[in-house]
């Protein structure tokens, strides 16, 4: 398949199943939410050393948030139940609870109850007061700029983390170019985070390691200064590979990303120097969900 | 299906105990049965066919017409369905309600609401003494759900309140919100001397400053963010409460009775 003669490798992209509960930060005004949010999501890209994959899903306007402000929407996938529970309310006690003005609610109303505010609570030493509003709880918790208001729970629900593509290009500019625009297109789907550093990544990697303290270890197949000495999946051509990892709530949601990202990238096309998509994945005995980059691109 | 309707003949010379016409009990029952039903009045015991001329099929939707001021325990622990009267009700008006709506277009008496658990009261009158209340030696009254009366209401209202939400369109009498434990109670009107009096937890919330005991302190005034979410949980009612112009963030915020647990608040408009 080729697309603006860019070619459009038959190959998938390998996703595994996670846990994911979704979080709203408000603020007085979007820039302490977005500062509040950034620091919620900071240093969770991946797993691996994470913890947790987050990301901001989007900004939310004031008519969409519970409490009528400007505000904010995070995603948090793990591995398991039990450390996205702690990731989540690590952060929120570290990053939210701190964070002037800062407000948080449940982005997630059905799934499992997971607690956001509710353990937070005891932060208040004593003076915190519940709220019990339209069948939420609320803490409301002292603090030095006035109030920290919580919901208590969010919900936990199942999803699936590792959804990607690579951006095979003539030069490192041009993939940069080429991921800031699948960026810009992926963040308007909605349930959908691109965890890594402006949701791209340029270290890619592969299962294990020829040292055996790590687990994983550069994709060197695809490194471009490697070409002549490991086994390549380059052509001469290309300068430089960047990927975009997609983690979202359903299989739908990550394909209609995927697809938006893998387009916004063709639109610019082989005359921007981007010659292939492919994808990464480990023959398919790892992940149970498998991402066809032609299909997707049907 | 209509609803199940009771319209009252005459006022009987003593008070009614109206418990046994709920919806759940109703459920499944034919006119003939229900007629044959009897209520407690005085020393008498008074077939429902006696008091009331009954229609209607849906015993989930009961309606009571002509309805007065001896009528007590209507919508008794009320498990579901709704009770609309039309007219006043007697005391202990929906005492235990579990779940369902109950209206009264006229005024009801003592204990409305008395140990409500969940569900929705609306009393288009005004409401006598212990509003929400716990029964006299008990220590838990209202535990949840949401009370609206439009006129007034009388002295102890949320007496031993636990959860769950009282509004109150005109005023309030003395001792509101006495020995709260949690919940809130607005007050769009005037209020009682006493306002929560040995209150341990739960929110007043008030529209006009009171006067407040000494055992209250002032924590000056403040922007709270959950106002803008409480006022947006009343948006269905039909009531004042549900008009935006209405709703505020800005407070005087006393905490309260310092005299009892003292982690109560009385938060009044600014």
């Amino acid at each position: 398949m080729i697309i603006n003669g860019v070619s459009i490798d038959a190959t998938f992209a390998e996703a595994f199943p996670m846990k994911a509960t979704r979080a709203i930060i408000t603020a007085q005004n979007e820039k302490w939410a977005m500062i509040s949010a950034q620091a919620m999501t900071g240093f969770a890209t991946s797993v691996i050393a994470c913890g947790c994959e987050g990301a901001i899903e989007r900004v939310l306007d004031p008519s969409e948030t519970p409490d009528g402000r400007p505000g904010v929407a995070i995603m948090i996938f793990a591995m398991g139940g039990k450390g996205l529970a702690k990731q989540l309310e690590t952060r929120a006690g570290q990053c939210v609870l701190t964070s002037p003005t800062s407000a948080l609610f449940s982005g997630i109303d059905g799934g499992i109850r997971i607690p956001l505010g509710k353990n937070l609570r005891y932060f208040g030493d004593g003076f915190q007061v519940s709220k019990q509003i339209s069948g939420k709880r609320y803490w409301r918790i002292p603090v030095m700029d006035g109030e920290f208001l919580a919901e208590a729970t969010t919900g936990q629900v199942d999803a699936i983390g590792g959804g990607n593509f690579l951006v095979l290009a003539e030069s490192q500019p041009q993939a940069l170019a080429a991921c800031e625009a699948a960026i810009e297109e992926m963040r308007k789907i909605p349930n959908v985070i691109m965890p890594f550093p402006g949701g791209v990544v340029r270290s890619g990697s592969k299962v294990g390691s020829k040292y055996k303290s790590l687990g994983a270890s550069t994709n060197d197949a695809f490194c471009p200064t490697l070409k002549g000495m490991t086994k390549t999946d380059l052509s001469p051509e290309i300068e430089s590979v960047m990927e975009i990892v997609i983690d979202g709530l359903t299989k739908e949601d990550i394909d209609k990303a995927m697809k938006v990202g893998i387009q916004a990238v063709c639109d610019l096309g082989a005359a921007n120097g981007i010659k292939r998509i492919s994808a990464g994945n480990y023959g398919g005995k790892l992940g149970p969900f498998h991402f066809h980059l032609q299909e997707i691109m049907a | 299906m209509s609803a199940l309707t009771f319209t009252l003949k005459y006022k009987s010379a003593q008070r009614v105990d109206m418990s046994p016409l709920v919806c759940q009990h109703l459920s499944g029952m034919s006119i003939t049965e229900i007629s044959a039903l009897t209520l407690q009045s005085g020393k008498l015991k008074l077939r429902v066919d006696e008091l009331f001329t009954i229609s209607g099929s849906d015993a989930q939707e009961i309606v009571i017409n002509n309805s007065v001021d001896n009528l007590d325990f209507i919508g008794k622990d009320l498990d579901g369905g709704s009770i609309t009267v039309n007219g006043d009700a007697g005391a202990y008006l929906a005492f235990g309600l579990k779940s369902g709506e109950i209206k009264v277009s006229g005024n009801a008496g003592l204990y409305a609401a008395c140990e409500m658990k969940k569900g929705y009261l609306e009393i288009a009158g005004n409401a006598g003494d212990f509003l929400g209340a716990a029964l006299p030696g008990n220590k838990m009254g209202m535990k949840g759900g949401t009370i609206l009366v439009k006129g007034n209401v009388g002295e102890r209202a949320g007496d031993h309140m636990r959860r769950g939400n009282i509004l109150i369109e005109g005023n309030a009498g003395d001792y509101c919100g006495s020995r709260m434990t949690a919940g809130t109670i607005a007050v769009m009107g005037q209020t009682g001397r006493y306002l929560g009096y040995a209150m341990r937890r739960g929110t007043l919330l008030l529209w006009n400053q009171p006067k407040l005991s000494a055992s209250f302190n002032d924590c000056g005034a403040h922007t709270l963010a959950f106002l803008p979410i409480l006022f947006g949980s009343f948006k269905t009612l039909n009531s004042r409460f549900a008009d935006a112009s209405e709703a505020f963030n800005r407070v005087q915020r006393y905490a309260g009775d310092m005299s009892e647990m003292g982690r109560g608040e009385v938060l009044v408009k600014l």
